[in-house]
């Protein structure tokens, strides 16, 4: 870790204002992340501002019968959240499956969003890469790529999305407040909170330097069932090789509803909005599952160590939109 | 550029096992490194500094966390409690107990994040929080199953797991039957 | 010191062991280290505070091969509380051996693999320690490395030394390729194991303090006597100037055994410094510059006739390792004895790759090669149509296959006819894929184990004091494996004290230096060195009493013999000290020493995802005397837990273009957790080996992992038809064998 001053804001005006004064200032909350990183000099902010006194732990009801989850809610509070596992078992489901109960207790829902990819090579200083230091280029092409990305890649950067949380909320079409350095207030889709690393690996997502996120909107949920489906190398306490989010609602013999986001296989927790468009007025079958598969790995693309993931992905999905749909033909 | 650690020292009181030390640290200290180094407590243990093993494992106002991946700094409000808060040699805890009866331990370095981590564990049991494993109702006993799900961020490479796993079902049995 | 001896050069018929009236060997007794364990006031390595103590953190370098040019300190140095940046010609670049005072490779120029230490911040904190040693800059130049074992197999050579004859370099009988075109039925195909990590809890760390011109090193250290050894050279020192204390060893599994690096960067600094320096290594410094279990490339040629006999056993192994070192993974170990058949030959060759030091851990050479020799076992049980229980029992040999030489002992049909019994192994079907239970398909699977047991010099020194308490003194260690409480009981039943009478102390090279921690004979070696010291006691003792020694029962603290009734504490005036020591003998080579055992397990694999999950297991053995059923069955799980992690998770895996270690952290190197492991029954027969030592006991550390990999490859296979002969079996290698979609998630 390098030498870095550390503050600690007593509320939203003071976190915003520190921030504003030294732009390159990073928000501390959790930290599950930020000082694994720092520890081995990935990354190095010259400032720490201490998020943890703010006001942000708070969930409530939204008036349209959503719930807005403040940013700083624990991981483990947020999974155990009777109206979560009562409305959003996906959301539930999906942060059990992930990190550890210690990693949960600490980690907050703002900053579970911004966890950086697990890529081994982005974790290594003497490895190039373009998303560490922009320009070095990307070990993980030609390298041992086991676990990065089949969809939504560059020739820059082919890591992915290493969150569970996200992916739920992805499928649950979350949105992301946050607040401006001069304290506005802005809403964003949670899509529009990541960024596909094209040329610019190195740079995540859209938030503005000093810009902090203060909660995440869930709407009213669908109709259905859900589900959050994960596939990992050991039964706990792994990143996913694929994750499946899903809510399906059907009605007389007919999908009605679809909603699906994907982990472990893209930049991003990855939607495929086409691919749901073809679930819907359709009688479920095992047939129509499988040309969903086909559809959201249409564009997929291995790397040889990483190819099994479109197999992966699509059986996975499949079985999963079976299990929401009961036995179908 | 030359790094200036002018404003990179903290003041923090930290609160251990009911005892108050009141710390000048460089901000960079981790919580765990503030225990072992500092206040010497060196029942926490640091095994990988990541937290990827759990042998850090402490209780912070009660519930469990990796000691390692947490700045000092944040910690001046809070309760926190180690291994040497449990039990003494002399006059254990009866989860230290257990574990010993049950042998959940052999080269003994991630025994203290264990025992944390299910001391942590049990009351997250009782607050009736599900896991990955599914739901309960917070009186059920906990099955085994649910405890190998629970403590899977606790990692022993001795293997001692499946006695682990009977010495904290043999004391959340004992306590169920006491309480 | 009067000094006793045993000497293993006949047969100990008659063990005293066998005469304590109620024993605490052999029982449950749990071990006297766990309160200090279970309360954290167990003291490792870097757990000691001297005066004035600062911190060193290692460099490494930052590419495969080649030669660092230059190094500049400035911007380092310039930090605040920065003491130095060492780089030291007598740092080591590959960790030592496991035996012998030869100083490992040193130097901070050349580099032979990613991540090989050259260098050692030194900060008055950790924090400026670690921050400095991120801005260090290095020069370099880098050469053509070779960092793929398998592409480069054509240059494999036989190994250079065959480790005090050990590890056998290449053995052959009979004519293997006429055999081969005889067979009735053959399995000839290669099977492939990745490195692997020790990944012990406690990472390397040491705290070397120089006082005088002497100079006192807190390490982890599982043999400290050859860890102090091997420091004493590199630093130009007489092993005298040099003290080292591991008391407690959070795990080694091997990667504890020579000195490492960060024990000579310490002592280094310290004395450059003038101040006590600790040096605890990162985690990924754990992985990148320690040692590893070697990767290899097995062939598997095993031929039988139609009934069922093997005509032909043939196990040709290639793994890979830096230039220089003698080490070498020995994977045909177990192939030498556990099967009968004329036709043999075991075969070891070497490619010198440039990748981290491979280094023994867990069961060298039989952990591995069983995984590949009982998966070829089972395929070859299945192609003549037997099961594979039968298979084995067709081919149990009367004596040594190869050398006609008899066994000690040998329970392995037992074995395998009990735990078939306790698995319930019968109910199995042959045909893979046959037994579904929702999504799961179920699969069991079985293997036999073998281990080697060794039997090394070692000595202990054994004091009553006048009050009655005694006290065991010796250099070797406990890394988990239950020395401490092993020892205890030793000396509670053969000298007749409460076991809170007896004191333990280990792990300081200023006490009588023992084998150490490995090979699995630490409770053996150190335990009969004990045996002998308490043999001379006990006539000590009978003489002061006044009765022949064959004469007395010791118990409760007082002697008792015909007539006689004296408490021990009359007999010893101020003291009585002895210092016993095992030697190996004539009876360690004249028979073969083996511990034998089966595995049992039940693997459910996802039908959809490929998913596996171990769900069952049952694990017999047979190793002589059981000295604690707890700790023993604790040990025994370990390996199990280890070869079921070969099997399906651990891969320390190298970037094929560096030999880097892509993988170094445990969130990616994937150890086996909680929820990767069921309850796991394990038993032990009733055994006892006179030839292998006075406890009539065998080695049981590396047991379990021996043949334990295998049992899970063959039950995935009987789960779905897919045999993956490259480990570990992860699920990406199932894919293609598992069931097409529609029946996949078919609820029937």
């Amino acid at each position: 870790m390098m030498p870095f001053e550390y503050l600690r804001a007593g509320n939203e005006a003071d976190a915003l204002q520190a921030a504003a004064d030294r732009p390159d200032a990073r928000f501390i909350a959790g930290g599950t992340n930020l000082l694994d990183l720092m520890k081995l000099g990935i990354e190095r902010p010259p400032q720490l501002i201490d998020i943890g006194g703010l006001d942000l732990r708070t969930m409530a009801e939204t008036p349209d019968g959503g719930l807005r989850i403040g940013a700083l809610v624990t991981n483990a509070e947020l999974a155990a959240h009777p109206l979560v596992r009562a409305r959003y078992p996906l959301l539930s489901q999906a942060i059990l499956a992930g990190a550890s109960g210690q990693l949960r207790n600490k980690a907050t829902t703002g900053g579970n969003l911004l966890q950086r990819t697990r890529c081994y090579y982005f974790y290594d200083p003497a490895s190039p890469c373009n998303k560490r230091e922009p320009g070095t280029g990307c070990a993980a092409i030609g390298g041992f790529n086991r676990i990065m990305a089949i969809l939504g890649t560059s020739a820059h950067c082919i890591a992915s999305h290493p969150s569970d949380m996200a992916v739920a909320m992805r499928a649950l079409d979350a949105r992301v407040e946050t607040r401006q350095r001069d304290g506005q207030m802005e809403v964003r889709a949670l899509d529009a909170l990541y960024r596909l690393p094209g040329e610019t690996p190195h740079i995540d997502h859209t938030l503005a330097p000093g810009e902090l996120i203060t909660a995440v909107v869930l709407p009213a949920p669908l109709n259905g069932r859900q589900r959050y489906r994960k596939v990992r190398d050991r039964a706990s306490y792994a990143f996913a090789l694929v994750s499946v989010a899903a809510t399906l609602a059907v009605e007389d013999g007919m999908i009605v509803q679809a909603a699906m986001a994907f982990g472990g296989v893209a930049p991003m927790p990855w939607r495929d909005r086409t691919a749901e468009a073809l679930l819907i007025g359709q009688t479920p079958s095992q047939a129509l599952f499988e040309r969903c598969a086909d559809a959201v790995t249409a564009e997929a693309q291995g790397q040889g160590g990483n190819d099994f993931k479109i197999t992966l992905l699509r059986r996975t999905l499949a079985a999963c939109l079976t299990d929401l749909t009961g036995n179908v033909p | 550029m030359p790094w200036i650690e002018a404003n990179a020292n903290v003041a923090v009181t930290l609160t251990v096992n009911g005892v108050s030390h009141r710390l000048e640290l460089d901000a960079r200290v981790t919580l765990l490194d503030a225990l072992r180094e500092h206040l010497r407590l060196t029942g926490t243990k640091k095994g990988c500094d990541h937290g990827q093993c759990g042998a850090c494992t402490v209780l912070v106002n009660g519930r469990r966390i990796n000691s390692c991946l947490s700045l000092a700094a944040m910690h001046g409000a809070d309760n926190i409690t180690t291994i040497e808060g449990l039990g003494t040699t002399d006059a254990l805890h009866p989860l230290q107990a257990a574990f010993v009866a049950a042998d959940g331990l052999q080269c003994g370095y991630c025994t203290a994040g264990q025992i944390c981590s299910a001391m942590g564990m049990l009351e997250e049991w009782r607050a009736g929080w599900p896991s990955h494993v599914g739901e309960h109702a917070p009186a059920e006993a906990i099955t085994a199953a649910e405890i190998r799900e629970r403590m899977s961020g606790n990692l022993c490479r001795c293997a001692a797991y499946p006695r682990i796993v009977e010495a904290i079902q043999r004391y959340a049995g004992d306590e169920g039957a006491s309480t | 010191m009067t000094e006793a001896i045993v000497k293993m050069d006949t047969p100990f018929a008659d063990s005293l062991l066998d005469r304590v009236p109620a024993p605490l060997v052999g029982t449950e007794l749990p071990r006297i280290d766990g309160p200090r364990k279970v309360t954290g006031t167990a003291r490792y390595a870097a757990e000691h505070f001297p005066d004035g103590l600062v911190h060193g953190v290692l460099l490494r370098a930052p590419f495969g091969c080649g030669r660092i040019t230059k190094v500049d300190p400035a911007e380092a140095l310039a930090m605040p509380g920065v003491l130095a940046v060492i780089r030291d010609e007598r740092m080591v670049r590959n960790g030592g051996g496991f035996a012998g005072a030869a100083a490992p490779v040193q130097g901070v120029e050349e580099v032979a693999y990613f991540g090989q230490p050259i260098g050692l911040v030194v900060a008055d904190s950790l924090e400026r320690a670690r921050a400095a040693a991120l801005c260090v800059r290095l020069t370099f130049e880098t050469a053509p490395g070779v960092f793929d074992m398998v592409a480069s197999r054509e240059t494999a050579l036989p190994p250079t030394d065959d480790i005090f004859g050990l590890f056998l370099i290449h053995t052959e009988q009979g004519d293997v390729a006429h055999a081969a075109s005889e067979a009735s039925a053959l399995v000839d195909a290669v099977w492939q194991t990745p490195s692997q990590s020790h990944a012990a809890m406690e990472p390397h760390a040491s705290v070397a303090i120089w006082q005088d011109g002497q100079l006192t090193l807190h390490g982890s250290y599982q043999s400290p006597v050859v860890t102090r050894d091997q420091l004493a050279t590199v630093m130009g020192l007489e092993p005298t100037q040099v003290r080292i204390l591991s008391p407690f060893v959070g795990g080694g599994f091997g990667g504890k055994l020579g000195v490492m690096p960060e024990a000579v960067a310490a002592a280094i600094a310290a004395q450059q410094l003038g101040r006590p320096v600790k040096v605890v290594m990162t985690r990924q410094q754990v992985f990148e510059m320690t040692g590893r279990r070697p990767m290899t490339y097995q062939r598997l040629r095993l031929g039988a006739d139609a009934a069922g006999q093997l005509t032909l056993v043939q196990h040709d192994t290639i793994t890979d390792q830096l230039t220089g070192e003698v080490f070498f993974e020995p994977a045909g170990l177990a192939t030498h004895l556990l099967y009968a058949g004329a036709n043999r030959q075991v075969d070891h060759k070497v490619v010198r790759t440039n990748k981290l030091l491979g280094v023994s851990m867990r069961a060298p050479g039989e952990a591995v090669g069983q995984l590949a020799l009982e998966c070829a076992m089972d395929e070859l049980a299945e192609a003549l149509n037997l099961d594979p229980i039968e298979f084995r029992l067709r081919n149990e040999p009367e004596r040594h296959p190869e050398t006609g030489v008899p066994f000690s002992s040998r329970a392995l049909v037992a074995c395998l006819k009990q735990g078939a019994a306790r698995f319930g192994w019968p109910t199995r079907s042959r045909d893979p894929g046959a037994f579904r239970d929702g999504e799961w398909l179920v699969g069991y699977g079985m293997s036999s184990a073998a281990r080697g047991n060794l039997f090394g010099p070692s000595r202990a020194r054994v004091r009553i004091e006048g009050d009655g308490r005694v006290t065991v003194e010796t250099e070797m260690t406990d890394i988990g494996t239950g020395t401490y409480t092993i020892l205890a009981q030793i000396v509670a039943d053969l000298l007749g004290v409460e076991l809170a009478q007896v004191d333990v102390r280990l792990g300081d090279t200023d006490d009588p230096a023992s084998a150490g921690s490995g090979g699995s004979w630490g409770a053996t070696t150190s335990g009969s060195a004990v045996y002998a010291a308490c043999s001379e006691l006990r006539v000590r003792l009978a003489a002061a009493a006044g009765a022949p020694v064959d004469a007395i029962t010791l118990a409760g603290g007082v002697l008792t013999a015909p007539g006689i009734r004296r408490p021990i504490t009359d007999l010893v005036g101020n003291g009585l000290a002895v210092e016993g020591v095992a030697q190996p003998g004539e009876s360690n080579t004249r028979l073969n020493q083996t511990s034998y055992g089966a595995h049992f397990c039940e693997v459910r694999v996802h039908a959809v995802t490929g998913e596996m999950r171990v769900a069952r297991w049952s694990s017999v053995f047979a190793a002589g005397r059981i000295l604690n059923l707890k700790t023993a069955t604790s040990q025994a799980i370990g390996g199990i837990v280890l070869g079921i992690g070969g099997a399906l998770t651990e891969e320390l895996i190298h970037d094929p273009r560096s030999g880097k270690v892509v993988n170094r952290d445990l969130g990616e190197y994937h150890v086996a957790v909680h929820a990767d492991i069921p309850a796991i029954d394990v038993h032990f027969l009733e055994e006892r080996d006179s030839v292998a030592n006075p406890l009539l006991a065998k080695g049981v550390g590396e047991l379990g992992v021996c043949g334990a990999g295998a049992a899970v490859a063959n039950a995935v296979y009987n789960a779905t038809g897919v045999r993956v002969r490259e480990f570990p079996i992860t699920l990406d290698k199932l894919l293609h064998g598992l069931p097409p979609l529609t029946s996949a998630t078919s609820r029937t």
